[in-house]
C-alpha cells in the first residue's frame, strides 16, 4: 500500500482549515523566514566550538534564552534547550529521579503521555507513582493532592494547561499546597499548552521545573526548553559530546531555536488582543457546534478557566477516528480521543479521568485554534462538523 | 528490525469509507445480528434477506472507524448471491485482503464483520443447525464476543 495512493483517493479539498495544532503546529511564514539564514548564512556552526559561525550560533541561543527568561520571569542561565517537549518532560522526570534518594512521584491523572510514560517507567526501578485525581472539569483535587504529598515524595508534576480539554490549573495554589506539606519536593509543570496563552511569572511561583515547546506556539518542531531553578538537583538523561549546555549533549538545533524565538516575538505582539480574538473564536465555535449538533457535549471548563485556543467536544453515537477522516476529506483537520486513533486501542486517559464514558471518549474531537484563523473559518468548520456528524450518525446503528 | 508503525488505512479503505456499498437496514430482514460494543468504539449490524438458502440481499450499519465501515461494505458485497454455507466459510483474512491488507491494529475490524455475519447465520437457523454449521462458537464468533466481554470487564472496573 502506498501513502501516495491514499492521498490521491483523499484528494485536495478546495478550502482547508488546520485545527490539529495540538499534535503538530502549523508554522507561519515569518517564523520560517527567521530560520532560513541559520542553515547557511549565519550561526550554522556548533555553538561550543571556537569559530565565528559557532559564536554566532551561541549568540542566537543566548538571545533566545534571554527572551524566554524574560517572558517567564526567570534567569537566562536556567533555560535549557532540548529538541522537543517530550524530551524536556523526560528530562524533568528521569533527570531528577536519577539524583533522588526518595522514591515517590505524584503526577496528575491527566498529564501528557510525555510525563506519564517516563514516570510510570520508573515504577520498574522501585519508584512509587501516584496519579492525583481531577474533577469532571479537569481540576486537580487540591485536598487530595495535599494528602498525597509526604516526606518520601521528591517530585510533583502537574500541567499548567491540559493539552486536550484546556483546563487552566491553579498552579500557584497547587505548588504552594505541595511545598507547604514538604518544601523539599521538586515541583514540575508542563506549560507547553499554557506558554504564550496565559501570563506565567516564575518569580512569583513555587515552581522548580517548567517545560515549553516551540511547535505549541506556532514555532517549528525541533526546539523546546526546560526551565530548571538553580538549586534543583538534576542529571542529563542523554550522554554525548560537549555542548554549550550541561544538561543536554549534542549540537543544538539552532535554526529551530531561531524559529522558536521568532514565534515568541510574534506572540508577544498585542498579547491581550490576540487572546481576546482567540477566546471569541473559541466561544463562537464551541457554542455554534453545541447549539446546532444534537447530543454533543463540551469536555473541560468554560470561560476564563479554559485556555483561549482549545475546543473539545464529544459527539455521541459517532466514532471519533471516522469523524477525523470524514472531516479531513472535507478540508477540516482535527484529532480525536478515540481508542482507534491511539494505536493502543484505548480511549484518551484524560477523557476517562474526567469521568467520560468510553463511548463519549471515542466520539471526542479536539479543535486547536490559532490567531491566524478567522470567523469565516469557524463557520466553515461548524457547517462541515454538522454534515460529517450527520452522515456518520445516519450510518450508525446506535442512538435511535 | 522494522520499527515503523504502519499506516492504519489503505486507499481501498478510504474509497469504501467515502462510498460504502449496501449501507442501511433491511426492515423485514430474515436474519440480523450485531457484534461489538459502543464502549470499544466498534459496532457492526448485519441484515440479510435469504431465499432458498441463498443470501439475496445484505446490508449493514456501522458505528466505528473507517476500516470498520469498509470491512462491512466488502463483506456485504461478497455474501450477496452466496449460499449460506459458502457465506459462513468466508474468512476474515479474505476481507482484510480485499481491503488491501489491514495493519495489526485494524485486524479486529474484519474479525468483527465476519463475527456479525456468522452470528446472523447462526441465529437464522436457531435450534435447527445444519450439519455444516458447528455447534460450538467458532473462534471468530468468540473473538467478537470476547471483545464485548473484555470491554464490559474494563468498563465495569472503571466505573466502580
Amino acid at each position: 500500500m502506498s501513502v501516495r495512493d491514499l492521498l490521491k483517493v483523499h484528494g485536495r479539498p478546495s478550502k482547508e482549515v488546520y485545527l490539529d495544532n495540538e499534535n503538530s503546529g502549523w508554522v507561519p511564514r515569518e517564523v520560517v523566514e527567521a530560520m532560513i539564514p541559520y542553515f547557511n548564512v549565519i550561526g550554522y556552526g556548533h555553538p561550543s566550538i571556537t569559530n565565528k559561525p559557532g559564536w554566532e550560533a551561541f549568540e542566537l541561543i543566548d538571545e533566545a534564552s534571554e527572551l524566554i527568561a524574560r517572558t517567564l520571569g526567570a534567569d537566562k542561565e536556567d533555560i535549557n534547550f532540548v529538541h522537543s517537549g517530550t524530551e524536556a518532560n523526560n528530562l524533568a522526570i528521569l533527570g531528577t529521579a536519577k539524583k533522588s534518594r526518595k522514591r515517590k512521584i505524584i503526577v496528575s491523572d491527566i498529564e501528557h503521555y510525555s510525563v506519564l510514560m517516563p514516570a510510570l517507567s520508573l515504577q520498574e526501578q522501585g519508584f512509587k507513582v501516584i496519579r492525583a485525581p481531577v474533577d469532571e472539569r479537569g481540576f486537580v483535587l487540591s485536598d487530595v493532592l495535599s494528602e498525597l504529598v509526604d516526606s518520601e515524595t521528591f517530585l510533583v508534576s502537574i500541567q499548567t494547561v491540559n493539552h486536550e480539554i484546556g483546563t487552566i490549573q491553579r498552579i500557584k495554589e497547587l505548588s504552594e499546597i505541595v511545598k507547604d506539606k514538604n518544601p523539599n519536593v521538586i515541583f514540575h509543570t508542563d506549560a507547553c499548552d499554557a506558554y504564550m496563552r496565559i501570563p506565567i511569572d516564575l518569580s512569583k511561583l513555587d515552581v522548580d521545573l517548567l517545560t515549553i515547546s516551540s511547535h505549541k506556539i506556532l514555532g517549528p518542531k525541533g526546539a523546546a526548553a526546560l526551565y530548571v531553578r538553580d538549586e534543583v538537583e538534576i542529571e542529563p538523561i542523554i550522554k554525548g559530546a560537549l555542548s554549550s549546555q550541561t544538561l543536554w549533549p549534542g549540537v543544538e538545533n539552532v535554526p529551530a531555536i531561531a524559529g522558536f524565538k521568532r514565534a515568541i516575538e510574534l506572540s508577544l505582539e498585542d498579547f491581550d488582543g490576540r487572546i481576546r480574538k482567540l477566546s471569541s473564536l473559541r466561544d463562537f465555535l464551541m457554542d455554534s457546534i453545541l447549539d446546532s449538533v444534537p447530543d454533543s457535549i463540551l469536555n473541560g471548563p468554560r470561560g476564563d478557566e479554559r485556555v483561549s485556543d482549545n475546543v473539545n467536544i464529544s459527539f455521541l453515537h459517532v466514532e471519533g477516528e471516522a469523524l477525523t477522516v470524514e472531516l479531513s476529506m472535507r478540508g477540516v483537520y482535527v484529532s480525536s480521543g478515540s481508542a482507534c486513533t491511539s494505536r493502543i486501542l484505548e480511549p484518551s486517559h484524560v477523557m476517562l479521568a474526567i469521568g467520560r464514558k468510553h463511548e463519549e471518549a471515542h466520539g471526542s474531537i479536539l479543535f486547536k485554534l490559532t490567531r491566524y484563523h478567522e470567523m469565516e473559518d469557524m463557520r466553515f468548520v461548524v457547517d462541515n462538523v454538522k454534515e460529517a456528524v450527520g452522515r456518520l450518525r445516519s450510518i450508525s446503528p446506535l442512538g435511535r | 528490525m522494522s520499527t515503523r508503525v504502519p499506516l492504519p488505512y489503505t486507499p481501498r479503505v478510504l474509497e469504501l469509507f467515502r462510498e460504502p456499498r449496501n449501507l442501511g437496514r433491511i426492515d423485514d430482514a430474515d436474519a440480523f445480528a450485531q457484534a461489538g460494543s459502543p464502549a470499544c468504539g466498534d459496532v457492526i449490524s448485519i441484515y440479510l434477506r435469504i431465499r432458498d438458502g441463498v443470501i439475496e440481499d445484505a446490508k449493514f450499519e456501522s458505528y466505528g472507524c473507517a476500516a470498520n465501515i469498509a470491512a462491512a461494505s466488502v463483506l456485504t458485497e461478497i455474501v450477496k448471491g452466496k449460499r449460506l454455507e459458502e457465506a459462513w466459510n468466508i474468512d476474515w483474512q479474505q476481507i482484510a485482503d480485499e481491503l488491501g491488507g489491514l495493519p495489526p491494529v485494524k485486524k479486529h475490524c474484519s474479525i468483527l464483520a465476519v463475527g456479525a455475519l456468522r452470528r446472523a447465520i447462526r441465529r437464522y437457523f436457531g435450534d435447527n443447525l445444519p450439519e455444516w454449521l458447528p455447534k460450538d462458537l467458532t473462534s471468530v464468533e468468540r473473538q467478537a464476543l470476547e471483545e464485548e466481554e473484555m470491554i464490559e470487564r474494563i468498563y465495569g472496573k472503571l466505573r466502580r
